[in-house]
């Protein structure tokens, strides 16, 4: 059955950066990305530490740093450019139709008030809803993300829940508001390995039930391939490759993504895991050409003084490399 | 709840002691009192000797402190060597004076200090951000004494606009009551201002708070539900302080304005080598400062469930 779908969110030629020292220092940290996202659809963001993943995260709720703003692009979401609409706007999609999840849950409640609180803001501030029916709301909420006796849990604080649980609460409450759009920005790296899978599953079976789209940032492939429908690769602020998940891990075109699904842990595997030579670039300083040339096995002359261009291939596969073009070209 | 009590009491009890110890070791590093007689004509050296006797001086140092702490157990301060009467007494009538003073004066510092501190840290690195930093600089570097002396200058003797030496009877006397308030006020607002600022900044800069942003809550909910009532705790510590310390030490302000407060008692005993009188404020204000601190602690419990339910 084809069902027709709707582009939730389209990023186009989004700039961004952050200014230090007065001005003196520039840190690109977007760099001209393009991307989409349906309805219902779950894409993965990886890349290395400092590639620009949790910067593009917060561009979407245009919510940066204080050093950092967005230079230039659109971002089309649900039929507006939010770099048009006004501050109160942009203040009420937060929350009511993007929600997100930070990535360290110890920090992301505020120990002063209770889960019950926390939980039901968005839905109070953005729905209006109020008295009972804001408890019921709050008692279904933790009910979807799986906190056992929520009636009960609800009257206590943060410090009383265990990290797992946190996170999961988190959760309800990128979920109170009833969203269009969520942004998990690596909701597992803090916690434990056997916890891990059970939120991804909890994130998945959420995001079935309720039809909201997934932006899923980690730097763990492995994990894309389970979650997401489709994953964008960054390096230095750029989009490298992008595409479905099956095409990604099946013909990779970027020698970027296929050194990161070389340094996928596989088990039983006794070989040492392969990791990626050299540092992630300094977006305060770039390489010249290809930001990846100093790392790259392929690099050439012509990587080194030419910044390669994005080549398409069928069913949306973009790469951006001096290799994928000869592979264009060559059908 | 009651093992915490408990530990609070011991180690209260230990603080204490430690510093009547100091305000032991500390006055009678001042000399012996009784020498100041030799200011009189004809004072003997047999007249000096027997006023050292009658003021238990001529017993050793822990034969005197054990009864100087045996008579503190007792809420006995002894007797002011220049004034003869109870310690006791003289702290207690000049008490209420101080208590208006330093009122007023903690109601300044926290006008003041408070909302300046959260306007420069929520306006950081802007132009209030700039008065708020100029202002706590000023508070803790200009002397107090400046401040009071310019005080005086100006609204006293220049335009006349206020009495500024002593103190008028009846309790509502605002007319007094300003430019000492003022003066004293204006220090402690200074570091009012910092503390606020840097704690709130603090706050600002959490996780929490960059949450309750991208759950869209309109600015004044950040601010004033959530990042107010986080960045408070610190705030609150160094209020109940500064209040003790305004009641017992105001002695700079309390000098230049001739207020007759604890302040100015406890300088009279300083400059005179009035041990019992220095000694009963400066214990007076450790049992005040630390009681305060305990209050503190209980308020914590109702701001901060952490600090309620692991005790
Ligand atoms: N507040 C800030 N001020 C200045 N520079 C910043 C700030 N936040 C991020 N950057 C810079 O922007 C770049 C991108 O950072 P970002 O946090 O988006 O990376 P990331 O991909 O999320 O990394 P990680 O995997 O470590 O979370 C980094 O090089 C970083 O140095
Ligand atoms: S453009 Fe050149 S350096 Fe860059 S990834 Fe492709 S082959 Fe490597
Ligand atoms: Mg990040």
């Amino acid at each position: 059955m084809v069902t027709a779908t709707k582009t939730l969110l389209k990023v186009k030629d989004l700039y961004a950066q952050f200014t230090g020292f007065g001005g003196a220092r520039v840190v690109r940290a977007i760099d001209g990305i393009n991307f989409s996202l349906d309805q219902g659809e779950t894409m993965g963001l990886v890349g290395e530490s400092g590639c620009g993943k949790t910067t593009t995260c917060h561009a979407i709720f245009r919510l940066l740093p204080p050093a950092g703003r967005i230079v230039s692009g659109s971002i089309e979401f649900d039929g507006q450019d939010l770099m048009q609409v006004s501050d109160g706007e942009m203040r009420n999609i937060r929350g009511r139709d993007m929600g997100m999840i930070l990535q360290d849950p110890m920090a992301s409640l505020d120990p002063l008030f209770t889960i019950m609180d926390q939980v039901a803001e968005p839905a109070h501030h953005h729905r209006g809803i109020r008295g009972g029916t804001l408890r019921e709301r709050v008692v279904d909420l933790l009910r979807s993300v799986r906190i056992p006796s929520p009636e009960v849990r609800m009257r206590e604080f943060p410090h009383q829940m265990s990290g797992g649980m946190r996170q999961r609460i988190v959760g309800a409450i990128s979920l109170s508001g009833g969203p269009k759009l969520i942004v998990a920005d690596e909701p597992t790296t803090n916690l434990d390995v056997t916890i891990q899978l059970q939120y991804l599953n909890l994130l998945r079976d959420l995001q079935q039930e309720t039809g909201v789209s997934l932006i899923f940032v980690t730097h763990n492939l492995g994990i894309v391939a389970k979650m997401c429908d489709k994953v964008a690769v960054m390096y230095a602020g750029k989009i490298v490759e992008q595409g479905s998940v099956r095409d990604i891990y099946n013909n990779p075109r970027h020698p970027y993504t296929q050194a990161l699904i070389q340094s996928i842990p596989r088990l039983g595997n006794k070989d040492p895991l392969y990791v990626i030579p050299g540092q992630p670039p300094n977006l305060a300083e770039l390489p010249t050409g290809c930001a990846f040339h100093p790392r790259c096995p392929f690099a050439t002359e012509k990587c080194i003084n030419e910044e390669p261009p994005y080549v398409s291939f069928g069913d949306g596969q973009e790469s951006k490399c001096w290799l994928s073009v000869e592979d264009a070209k060559n059908g | 709840m009651k093992t915490f009590i408990a530990k609070r009491l011991l180690s209260s009890l230990v603080t204490l002691l430690v510093l009547s110890m100091i305000i032991f070791a500390l006055v009678r590093a001042s000399g012996n009192p009784a020498e100041l007689l030799y200011e009189y004509p004809g004072a003997r050296e047999e007249d000096i000797a027997r006023q050292t006797a009658a003021w238990g001086l001529d017993k050793s140092w822990p034969e005197q402190y054990v009864s100087f702490v045996w008579n503190i157990a007792r809420f006995d301060y002894g007797q002011s060597f220049q004034y003869g009467t109870s310690v006791r007494s003289l702290y207690f009538d000049r008490l209420p004076n101080s208590l208006l003073l330093a009122f007023w004066a903690f109601l300044i510092s926290m006008v003041i200090g408070i909302p300046l501190g959260i306007m420069s840290a929520v306006k950081v690195d802007s132009w209030w951000d700039s008065v708020g930093k100029t202002f706590a600089l000023l508070g803790l570097s200009v002397p107090s004494f400046f401040v009071a002396l310019l005080l005086v200058l100006l609204f006293g003797v220049k335009l006349e606009w206020l009495p500024f030496l002593g103190k008028a009877e009846g309790f509502f006397d605002w007319q007094h009551l300003i430019l000492p308030s003022l003066a004293l006020g204006w220090f402690f607002s200074g570091a009012m201002l910092r503390l606020t600022r840097s704690s709130m900044l603090e706050v600002l800069g959490s996780e929490y708070i960059k949450l309750c942003r991208l759950k869209g809550l309109p600015e004044t909910v950040v601010i004033v539900k959530h990042a107010l009532k986080n960045s408070f705790i610190p705030v609150l510590t160094l209020a109940a302080v500064n209040l003790v310390v305004m009641i017992n030490v105001a002695v700079v302000v309390e000098v230049v304005f001739s207020w007759p407060g604890i302040g100015r008692l406890l300088y009279d005993g300083l400059i005179n080598r009035d041990f019992p009188l220095v000694q009963g404020v400066v214990v007076m204000a450790g049992v005040m400062i630390v009681g305060t601190n305990f209050v503190v602690d209980v308020l914590y419990g109702y701001l901060d469930p952490r600090i309620r339910l692991t005790r």
